[in-house]
């Protein structure tokens, strides 16, 4: 039974709305239809408030806060698009394809891209920082799987789900800042990682086309992540 | 620009207008005002086979499909068929065919292009016609019959690849191994509904081309007229192919001189001419070493080394053709009327192969890894002969490509073609416009698309330069 205590009540956007303790913001905002940009988070995985891509402004704060990780309080006012937001929002996505090299049209996720699908959300038509155009590998050493660093855009969710739902902890990082690479065991090639099971919840969960299932073609790498809300739940009820 | 009355000059023409992709042409003069000599540069640098390096090979014919705007299903075509090759795949049977739909439908397109909307303002209105006018608006108000049958058969090209393909300038469908999708009902009946017009407006432009080519006896002796070897591929049985075959050469007299030669091993019998003042890698026949072993390909080629279409229509034609030399036909500008024969076998082409019930087979992919770490793809694009060569490490990333381009074929000939015509029209005491227009003609028959050539994206630029002698530039012709 739910505790009357447990339930807040907050105004998102000037409309109110009640949630439990234990949401986001974010979570509050997706059940009920209002967009806020977001990348790293996903169902199903612990948010990490990476991307920065779902600050809003919270009444009585003077810093921004990530909607994916900041829990619903009471009485709580939040507004999820300003002029400013829009600004940072943009700002970040274009930084995010300066640091590696997106070809879209070329590309395994072309149409299927959720940094694609944000931009062209987002209205950016061109980028107004430089692009850095680093020099990195893809990594095919895998029998059936592929990582191209040039599409990375380092969410960490591949991190997450091998390590929380896979249990496998293959996936991690090297590096720090803008130099930093997700790598498979101690940065040895995929192909030969003894951790990695194969089940390929990586792959699915990856936002871009830095992972993907070999052998596809252009715009053929349609991710499915519907297992995952199931597969956390399932998990719940049985512990 | 002043003239200097005893220097050897050149002339540079910038940009050949109608033409894709980006050249410039210098003609330099003897102390006569006689052009001694000609050369086309291509400027821009390659580029395309770096990007290739550590790329996933299935990757490869989008990518490839990319470096020219013009006809990229020919590309789309060789890479897949360069893939399959790496994944020693024998595609479906209906793959393939779809695959020769879609490279017919280029052919078509890429045809009507060049000959109604880039040529024939020079056969309806004049090689010498007021340039201003001299283009597809200036035919259709001169003759609109043929300028919307210029445009209707281009656009129904462009509608076959956007039909099979989805997206019009960069299609995505042809896979390694396939396609990705086989086609519907609905579209096989879509095309097979336009093609009784399509065949109409194909054998009305044959005739009428073939009515006014007496007109222009001068361009035919001048426009690239001297023996060379032709090649292309063909089928086993002689028979003219865009898709698949072997490599045959032709000489000047019509006679065989190689066949059944495997594309795979072009390296044999291709040899490369660097020349200092170009990028474009410009080919000739090995064994008979340069500059006897250059050759052309393309239209032109195509019915000088077949033996036959296949079709009733276009095999009428083709014996036609043959008659206007026992020989091979030898003069550049035929590459005209030997494009227009190719656009009646495309709709007949068509035909057959949208009337086979197979044609609606769903088994279009065959599926495998990598099996071989190397693959050649060769396929007739509108232009010629087409070669993509790719080199792949044990886990499929690209370590190696090689491109051979229908441009850089007709490299050597282009230019030889373009010193002819410039003896025969260019005076360097009168620069006129109707003289550049014929050296720029000259290229425009050949249909080059140089952004190719030389691997990298660009528009079309091309400037004639007259060069003196002493190497000063003493004129320029540049048209906006
Ligand atoms: S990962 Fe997304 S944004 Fe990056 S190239 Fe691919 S489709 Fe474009
Ligand atoms: S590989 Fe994909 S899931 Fe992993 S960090 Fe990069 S973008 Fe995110
Ligand atoms: S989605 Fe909230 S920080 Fe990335």
């Amino acid at each position: 039974m739910i505790r009357a205590s447990t339930i807040k009540t907050l105004k998102i956007d000037d409309r109110d709305f009640s949630a439990r303790h234990d949401e986001t913001i974010l979570d509050v905002a997706r059940q009920n239809g209002i967009f806020i940009p977001k990348i790293c988070d996903l169902k199903g995985l612990s948010p990490v408030g990476a991307c920065r891509l779902c600050l809003v402004e919270v009444k009585g704060s003077n810093r921004l806060l990530p909607a994916c990780s900041t829990l619903v309080e009471e009485g709580m006012e939040v507004t999820t698009t300003t002029e400013r937001l829009q600004r940072y929002r943009r700002n970040i996505l274009e930084l995010l394809f300066t640091e590696r090299n997106h070809v879209c049209s070329v590309c395994v996720s072309n149409g299927h891209c959720e940094l694609q699908t944000l931009a062209q959300k987002l209205d950016i038509t061109h980028v107004h920082f430089r692009y850095r155009y680093p020099n990195l590998d893809v990594d095919a050493s895998h029998d059936r799987f592929s990582v191209d660093h040039n599409r990375c855009i380092l969410c960490s969710r591949c991190v997450r789900v091998c390590d929380e739902i896979e249990g496998a902890h293959t996936w991690d990082f090297m590096g720090r800042g803008i130099e930093s690479l997700v790598i498979t065991d101690l940065a040895e090639p995929w192909g030969t990682s003894e951790t990695c099971t194969g089940c390929g919840k990586c792959v699915h969960v990856c936002p871009t086309g830095a992972l993907f299932e070999k052998g596809k073609s252009v715009a053929e790498m349609l991710k499915r992540r519907e297992f995952l809300p199931y597969l956390t739940q399932m998990r719940e009820e049985h512990s | 620009m002043p003239d200097e009355p005893t220097t050897r000059k050149t002339i540079l023409i910038d940009p050949v207008t109608r033409i894709e992709g980006h050249a410039k042409i210098t003609l330099h003069l003897d102390a006569h005002g006689r052009v001694a000599d000609a050369q086309l540069h291509v400027t821009q640098f390659r580029g395309f086979e770096k990007f290739c390096e550590g790329r996933p090979f299935t990757e490869m014919p989008s990518l490839m499909a990319r470096i020219c705007g013009i006809c990229p299903v020919s590309h789309l075509i060789a890479s897949a068929k360069a893939c399959d090759a790496l994944m020693a795949v024998r595609i479906p049977r209906a793959a393939e065919k779809l695959r020769r739909i879609f490279g017919l439908a280029q052919v078509l397109q890429s045809h009507a292009l060049s000959f109604f909307h880039l040529s024939s303002p020079d056969f309806i209105l004049g090689f010498d016609s007021d340039p201003a006018r001299r283009h597809i608006f200036g035919v259709a108000a001169e003759s609109p019959e043929i300028a919307r049958n210029g445009i209707r058969l281009r656009q129904f090209g462009q509608q076959i690849i956007e039909r099979l393909g989805g997206k019009r300038i960069h299609p995505a469908w042809v896979v390694p191994g396939g396609v990705s999708e086989p086609l519907s009902v609905a579209n096989r009946d879509a095309i097979l509904v336009a093609l009784p017009e399509m065949l109409t407006i194909a054998q009305l432009t044959l005739e009428w081309f073939k009515g006014v080519t007496e007109n222009f006896r001068e361009e035919i002796t001048s426009f690239g007229n001297f023996p060379t070897l032709f090649l292309g591929i063909v089928k086993d049985d002689g028979g003219l192919t865009f898709y698949d075959g072997k490599i045959r050469i032709v000489d000047a007299g019509g006679y065989v001189v190689a066949t059944g030669l495997d594309p795979a091993t072009y390296n044999d019998f291709l040899g490369e001419k660097v020349e200092p003042f170009t990028y474009l890698k410009s080919t000739y026949y090995k064994p008979k070493g340069y500059p006897e072993g250059i050759y052309r390909v393309g239209p032109l080629a195509r019915l000088n080394i077949a033996d036959r279409f296949g079709t009733r229509r276009a095999d009428q034609e083709m014996a036609e053709f043959h008659e206007i030399q026992r020989t091979a036909v030898l003069s550049s500008f035929h590459y005209h009327h030997a494009r227009l024969i190719e656009i009646l076998y495309c709709v007949e082409r068509m035909q057959q192969l949208l009337d086979d019930p197979e044609i609606l087979s769903k088994h279009v992919r065959a599926i495998a890894r990598p099996n071989s770490e190397e693959g050649v793809g060769v396929a007739e694009a509108p232009r010629g002969t087409l070669i993509h060569h790719y080199k792949i490490d044990d886990h499929g990333s690209m370590r190696w490509a090689n491109m051979i381009i229908a441009t850089g074929h007709n490299g050597l000939a282009m230019n030889r073609s373009i010193l002819q015509v410039a003896r025969h029209f260019v005076h360097a005491e009168r620069l006129e416009e109707g003289m550049l227009n014929r050296v720029e003609a000259v290229i425009r028959a050949y249909d080059p698309c140089l952004s190719c050539s030389t691997h990298a994206d660009g528009r079309l630029a091309l400037a004639i330069q007259l060069v003196a002698p002493d190497g000063a530039v003493i004129d320029e012709l540049r048209r906006k």
